[in-house]
């Protein structure tokens, strides 16, 4: 199965992080995000030295920057709303440009775009250097639920049979000339997602009834098959 | 469209991890009753289907785009404790895997997007169930009005949430209107795909949708005397 070898956000390469144990890799990465939070906007040497760590630990992954850079358009949206807090926010007011700006909503913008990308790009960084099937097994490790953790391994198996799979039906829907971000076609976009459901639903029951036949008794490790 | 890092507060966001942690944890024992040792395979699935399903985008204006969050959904396709689980499971796929929603944020959003949503809309949908006419044809209705109370009910709490621990100077009733008005046009678009998708479920498999199941199974087999020409 091909989804077991890789994640659509990893980044194939030989590199001590890559090699590195994903458990202690993923609390690394929550130690890192929730210093990041903790720290109060202002301290911005603080912010320079985790800029300087990240940077570091990137260079040391061999992930190349215009490998994150696209990827980090998903905190898209937040720097909008941080851009709008110097116009939001209240007073004391500065003169800047013509412009009547709020000095905290100035303040808080960069903070909020600072720890923001600080924590895209490390969790990108984790991402690109650990394989799905690390990832589940960090979690087994790390005492969450095995229910949970089985749950997450399905999902991560299947997950690019099913989006292939919408992909295809988003295909088809185009070539009768239905574009499914149109309003107008939802309907027939809603079809389609009910048949995905149903084709999800009737999978995972095939999958159930696989897994008995192969001696499943409900308990087990929750570990993925690599 | 998740939380990030840095939008609230440490305090806040550990103890929205907690309760996260509190929810997740029930939802695991109530979901083995939904599904028993189907859990884990259907679960997954399901989740799968949910993280497709919210690629789903919609024009909320201003040449912004809101997408699915497909609480309500899931709460009326497999019942609301396995919806809470595969929410979670892809909102933390989704910080782990696509630094989409911050790893310290991923509490506030399993609150927000898993909890809130999937815990409202099976309310209002379990109050429309037993209020409506008993009758197939109602249940996408109580789905669409469920997913469309869902969503500004998740920007209320986030807005609750950013009063306690928000690191933004603004004031509290420009945030509570911006994300209401924005949020109920969210809902709208939410509500419409919900419904149509719980209606295409309905009509061809009505024994898979959990919230129907009890209709299901008092409907009687009839025998029609007359056939349509």
């Amino acid at each position: 199965m091909g989804a077991a070898h890789g994640h659509l956000f990893h980044f194939h390469a030989h590199s001590p992080l890559h090699r590195a144990p994903a458990h202690l890799k993923l609390l690394a990465l929550l130690a890192f995000t929730l210093t990041v939070v903790a720290t109060p906007r202002g301290l911005w040497w603080a912010y320079a030295g985790y800029a300087l760590v990240l940077a570091s630990v990137i260079a040391l992954s061999r992930v190349p920057a215009r490998y994150l850079a696209p990827r980090m358009l998903v905190e898209t949206p937040f720097v909008v709303f941080a851009l709008l807090m110097p116009v939001l926010g209240h007073g004391p007011f500065v003169e800047i440009a013509g412009l009547t700006l709020s000095e905290p909503g100035i303040e808080a913008g960069a903070a909020l775009i600072t720890k923001g990308t600080l924590g895209v790009l490390a969790s990108l960084t984790f991402a690109a250097t650990t394989t799905s099937t690390q990832i589940i097994d960090a979690l087994a490790r790390l005492r969450v639920p095995s229910l949970l953790v089985e749950i997450m391994s399905f999902m991560l198996r299947y997950l690019e049979v099913v989006l292939t799979e919408y992909g295809r039906m988003l295909i088809a829907m185009r070539s009768r000339g239905c574009e499914p971000r149109n309003p107008r076609h939802w309907p027939a976009l809603a079809r389609s997602l009910g048949a995905l459901f149903i084709r999800c639903y009737e999978r995972g029951e095939r999958v159930h009834v696989a897994m008995l036949s192969r001696g499943y008794t409900g308990a087990q490790s929750g570990r993925m098959p690599s | 469209m998740h939380v990030p890092d840095g939008f609230l507060d440490a305090p806040t966001s550990i103890a929205t991890g907690a309760v996260a942690a509190v929810a997740v944890g029930v939802a695991l024992q109530r979901a083995r009753r939904e599904l028993d040792d189907r859990t884990a395979p259907l679960a997954g699935l399901v989740a799968a289907f949910v993280f497709a399903a919210q690629m789903v985008n919609f024009p909320v204006g201003a040449g912004t785009s809101g997408h699915l969050m497909g609480g309500a959904l899931a709460a009326v396709l497999v019942g609301p404790w396995t919806a809470v689980l595969c929410v979670s499971v892809v909102l933390a796929v989704q910080a782990l895997v696509m630094a989409d929603g911050g790893l310290t944020a991923l509490g506030t959003n399993i609150v927000l997007i898993g909890v809130v949503t999937a815990g409202v809309g099976w309310a209002v949908f379990v109050v429309l169930r037993r209020v409506l006419p008993q009758r197939l044809s109602m249940i996408p209705i109580s789905a669409a009005v469920a997913a469309l109370l869902s969503v500004p009910a998740a920007a209320a709490v986030f807005t609750g949430l950013f009063a306690i621990g928000g690191q933004a100077p603004v004031d509290l009733a420009d945030v509570l209107t911006a994300m209401l008005g924005w949020h109920v046009l969210i809902g709208i678009g939410e509500a419409a795909v919900t419904g149509l998708v719980v209606s295409a479920v309905v009509s061809t498999r009505p024994d898979l949708v959990y919230g129907a199941r009890r209709l299901v199974a008092a409907r009687t087999a009839a025998l029609r005397e007359e056939v349509a020409a």
